[in-house]
């Protein structure tokens, strides 16, 4: 029988992470017709397969994968608007299925290319709105809004109806509006999508200076962004097709591609015998995008040594293509991705 | 629980606050939503008046147009409002927030009522007016209760059927499309129920519209009770009896709702 000191430390130990999961999963069933055009496949879509993420508090945690990886889906599930299908998940030690009111009081979401609020109402009017549903006092509710429109270079639109913002200023106001009511624990879904650099580069710096504030803070931070990720995550999770493929400090991913050669080609428009490349010998992961627009294909060799690039550099000119550049390259968040799943990051396959 | 209850009520109070700046940053609705129905309510007065109708059923018509936009509000911008939130992105937002999902329907039938009572004020005023309505209250207290039991029970009727929407989208709205013109039908918008007969309009009543305009004209012209469908007090016992039984519903509907939203991944998924 297990001891009541256990439980105790067991207790303290769930209290340091703000988020942990425990074999989570998630499937979606497939529509009618949607079955019926996929009929000798399975109907049901796995989003989540057995994830186990422990996210300490104070945490800036990346999930870093590709569209449809299961990153939105994770975060859905943590931010209580979706029930696992198995496994338990637990936020601030809370369990998000037996207890989502509580939950609820330590989290926001800011969701990438979302709109928030109503066009008619300007933006301090909107963030007032959204920090009243946090029953946060109209005082400390001002003072928090005058902040974050001071940090965010948003004060002079401050009496700007929202309907008449461009789409950067109006991620501004939804990262303000995650912000607004100093959330425990916030899940960034792609906060920086379709954004220019310079918003990315205001909501990057305000985001690690919010966290550098308060210790017991945490930020989740979905991207499929590798420069970002790089920049702002302690720690992150490489995940793809629902599954947790590795669990560290970005520094960490890349040390463990150190002993291998990764070689960047650049050659003209390749659409043909691509596959085999990666049957070339010496090769160990090998992934390619094209970009038609500019009439180039781009080409990521991770070898087992430097000897085999004549082997690729052959194979490149035995299928008609021109190498137009080639370099070898420090490993990279990106080089991780094609190293674990043999594709990379921006492939939709 | 004292903290809990504040917050929901600063949330009734934001949600409300969009409809009532909505209300003074939109002037065109003094067109659109008052000068227009006043026409469609002129067309009903007009064939009154070709048939030679008591005079009562002028008024009867004013009441009527100035309830409907009660009507329409319950059915648009309460129903229907949920499709829009999840369109906008606002309803994860409200769904993940901390507070009971009662409190932004309040909020959204609290700040409805005051932006639909200065349109159907302004339309009752203008009706009377232009057809030189005369009025002779028999109960100014039974009536009062009999409009305000009328809107609580019509908003409670609003937010059980905004938890359609929560699931099912695009398909809820052809619902509410299809509500819309039989109810002012069957709830006698322009007419005193009765004519629909016992059956039918006892059938009707099960929408709050129904007894409250019926109660109203009975309270509202010296002639009234003639045309009504059942007494007055019985109209209020049955109305306080709707406005509990919608309230208590909506609440269950919509944790029922939430609960299979979640389940089934459709609560904040778009384009349905």
């Amino acid at each position: 029988m297990l001891s009541e000191a256990f439980f105790a430390y067991r207790k303290d130990e769930i209290m340091n992470y703000a988020v942990e999961t425990f074999d989570l999963n998630r499937t979606f069933k497939l529509k009618k017709e949607k079955k019926e055009k996929d009929k000798n496949e399975n109907s049901k879509v796995v989003a989540l397969e057995n994830v186990n993420l422990k996210i300490h508090e104070g945490e800036l945690f990346g999930l870093l994968g590709p569209n449809g990886a299961g990153k939105t889906t994770l975060i859905k599930i943590l931010s209580t608007l979706l029930l696992p299908t198995s496994g338990t998940a637990l936020v601030d030690g809370i369990d998000v299925v037996k207890n989502p009111e509580e939950v609820r009081k330590r989290i926001n979401m800011v969701t990438g290319g979302e709109h928030c609020g109503y066009g008619i109402l300007n933006v301090r009017e909107t963030l007032w709105m959204f920090s009243q549903l946090y029953g946060i006092p109209n005082k400390k509710a001002n003072e928090k809004i005058e902040e974050l429109l001071k940090i965010l270079d948003m004060e002079k639109f401050a009496k700007t109806k929202i309907g008449k913002l461009s789409t950067g200023m109006r991620q501004k106001l939804n990262v303000m509006r995650g912000f607004v009511c100093d959330p425990k624990i916030i899940f960034l879904d792609e906060p920086t999508l379709g954004l220019d650099v310079q918003v990315s580069r205001d909501v990057r710096k305000y985001v690690k200076t919010w966290l550098a504030e308060n210790p017991e803070r945490t930020v989740l931070l979905t991207t499929h962004y590798m420069a970002e990720a790089d920049e702002l995550c302690d720690r992150l999770a490489v995940i793809d097709q629902g599954k947790v493929l590795v669990c560290d400090s970005p520094q960490n991913l890349k040390k463990s591609l150190t002993k291998d050669a990764i070689f960047h080609i650049e050659v003209n428009l390749t659409l043909n015998g691509m596959e085999k490349f990666g049957e070339i010998p010496g090769v160990k992961k090998f992934a390619y995008e094209h970009k038609s627009h500019i009439g180039r294909t781009f080409l990521k060799f991770i070898l087992e040594d430097e000897s085999a690039i004549s082997h690729v550099t052959e194979s490149i000119s035995d299928n008609g293509s021109k190498i137009v550049s080639l370099s070898k390259v420090e490993p990279s968040l990106e080089d991780v991705f094609v190293a674990l799943v043999g594709r990379g990051l921006q492939d939709e396959n | 629980m004292k903290t809990d209850l504040k917050t929901n009520i600063k949330a009734v109070i934001a949600r409300a606050y969009v409809r009532i700046v909505a209300a003074n940053r939109e002037p065109s609705w003094w067109f659109t939503e008052t000068l227009l129905p006043v026409l469609s309510i002129a067309a009903y007065v007009y064939v009154y008046k070709a048939l030679k109708a008591p005079e009562e059923y002028t008024g009867f018509v004013i009441l009527g147009g100035t309830m409907s936009a009660y009507w329409i509000m319950v059915l648009w911008s309460m129903a229907a409002q949920f499709y829009w939130e999840k369109e906008m992105g606002n309803l994860d937002l409200y769904m993940i927030a901390p507070i009971s999902r009662m409190s932004i329907l309040l909020g959204m039938a609290s700040g409805g009522v005051l932006l639909t009572t200065t349109r159907a004020f302004a339309i009752f005023l203008a009706g009377s007016l232009i057809f030189k309505v005369s009025f002779s209250i028999i109960s100014f207290p039974k009536l009062l209760a009999v409009f305000i039991l009328t809107l609580v029970g019509l908003y409670g009727l609003g937010m059980l059927f905004s938890s359609l929407f929560l699931l099912y989208g695009r398909e809820a709205w052809h619902g509410v499309t299809l509500l819309q013109e039989p109810v002012h039908l069957l709830s006698g918008f322009f007419f005193p129920v009765r004519s629909l007969g016992f059956g039918v309009a006892l059938g009707a009543s099960l929408i709050p519209l129904t007894l409250g305009l019926d109660a109203m004209r009975q309270l509202a012209f010296k002639t009234g009770a003639k045309s009504g469908f059942i007494n007055v007090n019985l109209e209020i016992i049955a109305l306080v009896i709707l406005c509990i039984l919608f309230l208590v519903l909506s609440k269950y509907a919509w944790d029922f709702m939430e609960r299979l939203g979640k389940k089934e991944g459709r609560l904040s998924l778009r384009w349905q």
